[in-house]
Order: C-alpha cells, then structure tokens, then sequence
C-alpha cells in the first residue's frame, strides 16, 4: 500500500498558540480562534459521552422485547436526551465550532475571525446552555422527544421541558454568532489575491452553512420561546384546547430543524472534498459545481421542511410541492457524491485513516441520502413515520455521514492542531470499528422499520428481536470504534511523531503555517498566488 | 462581492499579518502615539480600518436579517390566525388603545431621527453632539417604555392579559337563547364590542401574540438602551475620533431596526379593524 506521511524533519516551533501562554485564564478568557476550538473540542467531546451513553441505555433496553431494564417513563427521557444533546450540543457545533473555528481564519490567510470576543462568547453561550440542558436532564428529566411537539410539551408533559428548551435557546445564539463570524469573516478577512474562485471547498461549505445558521436559528429560538410562554404562563397559540393549532409549531420547528439537518451535514462535505483531494493528489472533479452545490443546497434545504409532516392535516397539495422540492435537494447531493468518485478517477489514491473515513462517509451518505427519497415520497412515507426506517435513515445521514466526516477532519488536522500524528494502524483499526459497527447498528433498523417496528417505544414484539441484538452488538462494536481514538489521540499529544509543518504533502494556506501554528497563525504572508488544490505541481508519494 | 479591492489590501505596509501586532480586541488604546503604523481604534485581527469598518458593517446587517426572521416567525404565526379567526382579530384589536399606540409609534420615529443626528456627528467627531443626540434618543426610548407599562398595566386590569383570568367583554346566554347578563363590560363609556362564545378563546390568541411581539419588542428597546449608555460612556471618553465611529453607526443600525419592527408591528396590533366596515 503506498502511503503518504512525510517522515518530519521539521521540529515543532518553539512557540506556538499552545504554549504561547500557560495559565487557565490565559484559555478561559482567550480570543485566539484556535484556542476557542480547542475549547469547543473539549466541550462537545464531553456531550458526546454523555449521548453516548444515553444511546447505551436505548440499546441495552432493546436487547429484549420486554422491558425489563427501565420504565417507559424514563426510557423516553433516556431517548429525548439522547437526541437533545447528540443534535443541539454535538452535531450542530461539531465540525463548524471546532474544525471551522480552527480552520476558516487560516485557510483565507487571517490571523483570526472578524469578531475574536463574539467567539468567545459564543463558547460560553453554548457552555450556559449545555449546563441548563444537563441540569433538566438530571433534576426531572425531559419526555418530549428533541422534537418538542406541542400541545404535550407545552402543557401536558410533567417533566423539566422549559429549562431543557432554555438551554437549547440560549445554545442557538452560541450558532447564530459562529455563523454571523464566520460569514463576515470570509467576506472580508480573506488574503490578498485570494478570490472567491480560489477558496478551499472547505469555506464555501461553511459560507453555506453560516447562513443557514444566520437565518434559520432565529426561527426555532421565537418558537421555543413561544412554548416556555405558553407552559408557563398558559398562552394558546399551540393549544388546541384553547383554540390554537399544534401543527403551527411543527411549521416552525421544522423551518429550522430541516436546514439545521444541513448545517450539520454541509460543513461535513467540505471536509471530504479536502481530504478526497489530498489523498488522490488531484484537484477536486468540478470545484465550482461542488462550491454551488453547497449554495443550492443551503437554499433549497429551507424549502423542504413540509416533508416531515405529511402525516398531519397539512394540505395535500402542499405535500406534493414538499415531496418534489425534498427530491430536488437530492440532485447538489448527488453532484456532490459523483465529484467525489469522479475526483478518485486515475487518481494517486491512497489509504490513511482520514481517506478511510472519507470513503465511509461517500458510501454511508449515499445510503442515507438515497432513503431520504424514499421518505419524501408521500405514499411511502406514510407506511413508514415514526418507524424505524426513519430512525436508520438519519443515523445513516448523521453519524455515518457527519461524524465520519467530523472523526476524518479530526484525524486530517489532527497534526496541524497539536502537531502530533497518532498512530497511523490503531487509526485504521478504528476506522474499521466504526465503519463495520455503525453499519451492523443501522441497518438492521431500515429492516425493522419496514416490518413496522415503531420508534420511541420500550418494549416490542418477539418477531423484531433478532434484529434488535444485531442491532445492539453492532452498537458494541460502533462504541469501541469511537472509544479508540479518544484514547490513542490523547495519546500522541505526548508520544505521538512530531508531524512537521505539512505531513500529507497537502494544499492549502493553512498547511503553510508551522504546526502547531503561532498566535497569529502566519508569519509571513501566505502565498495565494496557485489556483486552488495544485496537487499535478506536488510530487507524487514515494511508494514504500 | 469581492472583499479584495486595491482601497482595503492596497497598502502593503499593513497586509503583512504582523506577529508581534498588539492584542487589544475592539477596544481602542486611549493613548494612540503612532497613528501611522497601527491606526487609531483597529483591532488586531484586520489589516486596515476600512476592512475593520465594512467588516463591522456587515456583521450588524447578518446580525438584523437574523432578528428578522426572529420576529419574522411569530408574524409568520400572528397571519396564520389572524386569517383563521377573522372577526375575533378584529374585536380583539378593537380593545387596544389605537391613540396610545399612535403616540408611542411617534415617540420612536422622532427617537430614529436623533439616532441620526448622533451617527452623523460621530462621523464629524463631535463629542458633545454625539452625547447630547444619545440622551434625547435614550429619553425618547425610556419614554416608549414608560407608554408601553402604562399599557401593560391598563389590559392587566381589562383582565385581557392571557391566562386564567383572561376574559373579553360577551353576553351570557340563557338557555333559551336570550341574552342574560353581560359579563365583565370593561371600561363603561366607550362600548367595547361583545366577544360570541366561538370568538373568546381566539380573542386570547390575539392577545398572546399582543404580549408575544411587544414584549420582544420591549426587550429589545431594553437592549438598545443599554448599548447607548455604553456608547455615551465610551463617547464621553472621547473615543469616537479619528474617524472611527463604527460602534455608533451598527447601534444605530440596530436602533433604526428596532424602530422599524415597530412600524409593522403597530399595525399589525392596533389597526387592523378601524375602518368601521369590516367585522362585527
């Protein structure tokens, strides 16, 4: 197998934004982008575990068709905060918070983003609402459902809904202010000569993505607080009871909550089509079709939000617009994917774990992409609500797509942020845990969902249980996959190779900088002067 | 739109990213001895004050489309039953007092005209002016606040804030169908119009979204009033010079929107049944 990683030579910088000061104050109160994603990495790891191990709980539960480790009672708080912390505080800031904060700046040649103290206090927002989030979780639990459908969460649910809805409100404006940087960032931060035509897929991605942030966030944040009013002070607007319309608040919540499916995915793509690039050493297939379809799918993603409602008393024909826009978002994705393969064509492919979980991604979205189109068929669709089908259908999107994505970016600039490689075979060891775990895990699901098996419930008939323990043993593996490199990347911050400024031989302005980079990220002025990915000027990996 | 025009990178003296440039966030250093190499008032992210001026810009208006879709989603609400429960909109909005409305809807645009005045003499650096413009705006936005209690107050004890004790101006039917009693007449003199029983629970929908928008509304006068006492403190330490005013012109973006959000929502709330022909 060839492989790529350059031997260093070079010895890691003797100052850099790690070691530039040492204090707790010196992080806490930091304004240094690449500080702040460090920050972020810390944090959403630490939400991840305990979604993680919210969906532990589900699984174990599911082992048996009786439900015999909890009630159901507390079997729906375990799954609402499975889906609470995994989607507003892993998913959401993710790759933007944490790749993005660290990236964006450099890739354009800034020094920082536009606003260093607004990110800050963007940490700290999503911080606030993290601590409110556990706190309902832990005293009262929440019942809802992420979905927090309306008139049970408003009026009926006897568990902590309004600090839950609270800490989620304030985690919103902690997105809205990374897109607003990140928006007025790449407008006018970007390097001299670096034109829009020039810049990394990476950016238009999370250009795309700032603006589904910008206006899409707002929406969800006036909705919720609309439904603490109401629990609270006993307004009517989602109250039947009181003469108002439940389906209002599913209009709304899905304006946001469908593009929010987008601001998770899209700056995952952006990722792969780095990665695809660096370790098939050519230049993306169609740069400026994968660049629009970030645009056109960022537009397009607010106008499909109907399609998780064609089971209530929406109107027909406004189903049938639904149905046919949701089929027309598949066509940027499915650009998306093709320039992905066709970027691998009579390329230099080789295997390193970021490219591994790259592959992951292509073929594990495609599946979840591809079951979206059976979901926004009306017909279909109507057999298969709150089944299982839609349960393995976005965990195909979200973990087979986003957190491939999220652990290969991870892995891809993991020399750049510490500047340590960790251990290329557990790399790849991992990668194939996750690949084979998550796999065993959801598919089992798409067949359960088909034979009816419903979501959201404790218990179920004998006929669905094979499928559920292959469906928990998968979940097994999937955890061990995850659990590696937790350990062996915290490992290499102190054993790991020193990487050396650019380790994959990769373009990119960010890759011209030292590793780990100074405060200010450059030290003299990045060379904009290349077309996007020149990867026919680098020389070809030496085969060993 | 390209960021790139020869006004913002031209200079080479400032596109090389400096590593020893001073850490000093947005705050500019009072003491500014060599405006020639570091401008007066620029953070140590940007190159040049104009990339920091249409930078700061343009964050405002990102941050405005965002609170248009904030109040865009409960408008989005408000029209949706607005055309469900026609009539009842109408009565309900008939219970709202039109001339206060009037005279706050006033209060505001004059408030917008001295946040003008204040933006243009930041841009002349004229401290004083900018002070004194500011506290006229600030004394304009305390007394909206002021009407807006004063409203408060007045539909609390209408009994028209929702809730349990919410209730509108109706008839108690008898069995029969005659007319027994009128329940909870409100203020005798100016005859409010009478609530059917189908219109009593939308008229309380009405009025959730009345407290809804305005109370947004108000929090954000709140928040804007805050933001200019940090502009008349930072004023007063004569900041604004040199031609840096940016911090003046976004709070006055953000106060003229505020405005504007007003302007739509006082018809919206007070208007939308006093021609005489419509509903009843």
């Amino acid at each position: 197998m060839s492989t790529l990683i350059i031997t260093p030579t070079a010895i890691e910088p003797e100052e850099n934004y790690l070691n530039a000061e040492h204090t707790v104050k010196s992080w806490l109160l930091t304004v240094d982008h690449k500080r702040i994603a460090v920050l972020y990495l810390i944090s959403i790891t630490f939400f991840f575990i305990i979604g993680g191990t919210m969906a532990t709980f589900i699984r174990l539960e599911l082992l048996t068709p009786q439900g015999d480790l909890m009630t159901a009672e507390t079997y729906n708080k375990v799954f609402t905060m499975h889906g609470v912390f995994m989607i507003f505080f892993f998913l959401i800031p993710s790759i933007p918070a944490t790749l993005g904060n660290f990236l964006v700046p450099m890739m354009i040649g800034a020094r920082d983003l536009a606003f260093p103290r607004i990110n800050l206090l963007s940490w700290y927002l999503y911080i606030i609402g993290g601590c409110l989030a556990l706190g309902a979780s832990i005293w009262g639990g929440v019942d809802t459902g992420w979905t927090f459908y309306t008139p049970f969460s408003s009026v009926y649910s006897q568990s902590n809904v309004v600090v839950a809805l609270l800490g989620i409100f304030i985690a919103g404006f902690s997105s809205i202010l990374t897109g607003l940087n990140f928006l007025v960032t790449i407008h006018k931060m970007r390097a001299p000569g670096l034109t829009w035509f020039k810049l990394p897929l990476f950016i238009w991605s999370h250009y795309a993505t700032s603006v589904l942030m910008l206006l899409g966030t707002p929406v969800v944040a006036i909705t919720l607080s609309l439904v603490i009013l109401e629990r609270t002070l006993g307004l009517g607007i989602f109250n039947p009871e009181l003469g108002g319309d439940p389906v209002l608040f599913q209009h709304l919540f899905w304006f946001y909550s469908h593009p929010a499916v987008y601001i998770m995915i899209l700056p995952g793509m952006g990722v792969i089509s780095e990665i695809v690039a660096c370790f098939s050493r050519k230049a993306p297939f169609g740069y400026s079709m994968i660049a629009s379809a970030s645009l056109a799918i960022a537009f397009l993603g607010f106008l499909v939000w109907g399609h998780h409602m064609f089971v209530t008393s929406q109107s027909v024909y406004a189903g049938l617009v639904f149905s046919f826009l949701s089929f027309l978002v598949a066509i940027p994705s499915a650009v998306k994917v093709f320039n992905w393969t066709a970027t691998c064509w009579k390329g230099s492919v080789s295997l390193e774990t970021p490219m591994l979980y790259a592959f992951g991604f292509i073929g594990l979205f495609t599946i979840g992409g591809l079951t979206g189109l059976f979901l926004a068929s009306m017909a279909n669709d109507i057999h298969l609500t709150d089944t299982y089908f839609v349960v393995a259908h976005f965990h195909y999107v979200m973990v087979g797509g986003m957190v491939l994505a999220y652990l290969a970016g991870l892995h891809f600039w993991w020399p750049k942020i510490t500047g340590r490689m960790y251990p290329e075979w557990l790399g790849r060891f991992a990668a194939f845990c996750v690949f084979i775990g998550f796999n065993l895990t959801f598919f089992p699901q798409f067949l359960l969902g088909n034979l009816g098996m419903p979501r959201r419930y404790h218990a179920y008939p004998p006929e669905f249980q094979v499928l559920n323990v292959l469906s928990t043993a998968g979940a097994t593996v999937l955890a061990v996959g995850f659990a590696l490199p937790l350990f062996y990347l915290l490992w290499s911050l102190k054993w790991g190779k020193l990487a050396g400024n650019n380790p994959y031989n990769a373009t990119g302005l960010e890759w011209q900088t030292t590793s780990p980079p100074t405060t200010f990220n450059f030290d003299s002025p990045p060379d904009t002067s290349d077309q996007p990915y020149p990867y026919h000027k680098r020389e070809v990996p030496v085969e060993r | 739109m390209s960021a790139n025009t020869p006004a913002i990178h031209g200079a080479p003296a400032h596109t090389a990213p400096t590593h020893s440039a001073p850490m000093h966030g947005h705050a500019p250093q009072a003491d500014d001895g060599h405006a020639g190499e570091h401008p007066y008032g620029l953070a140590h992210q940007f190159d040049d004050v104009e990339q920091q001026k249409e930078a700061v810009t343009i964050g405002m208006w990102a941050f405005l489309a965002t609170e248009l879709m904030f109040f865009g989603g409960a408008i989005a609400g408000y029209v949706l039953y607005r055309n469900t429960y026609f009539h009842a909109f109408n009565k309900a909005s008939g219970l709202e007092n039109w001339f206060v409305g009037c005279i706050n809807t006033c209060v505001l645009l004059v408030s917008s005209l001295t946040m003008a005045m204040a933006v243009f003499r930041a841009h002349q650096g004229d401290r004083k002016g900018i002070i004194k413009y500011l506290i006229v705006t600030m004394i304009l936005g305390a007394t909206f606040l002021g009407v807006k209690a004063y409203e408060y107050n007045h539909l609390f004890h209408e009994r028209l804030v929702p809730g349990r004790n919410f209730d509108v101006p109706h008839h108690v039917i008898n069995a029969d169908g005659s007319i027994k009693a009128e329940a909870h007449a409100g203020d005798a003199g100016h005859g409010p119009p009478h609530f059917t029983p189908e219109e009593r629970r939308p008229a309380m929908i009405f009025f959730s979204f009345y407290f809804a928008l305005t109370g947004v509304h108000a929090l954000h006068m709140i928040v804007g009033l805050g933001l200019l006492t940090w502009i008349i403190i930072r004023a007063s330490k004569n900041e604004f010079r040199d031609g840096y005013s940016s911090p003046v012109e976004i709070t006055g973006l953000y106060w003229h929107f505020v405005d504007i959000a007003w302007i739509f929502l006082y018809p919206l709330l007070y208007l939308i049944d006093r021609s005489g022909h419509v509903g009843h």
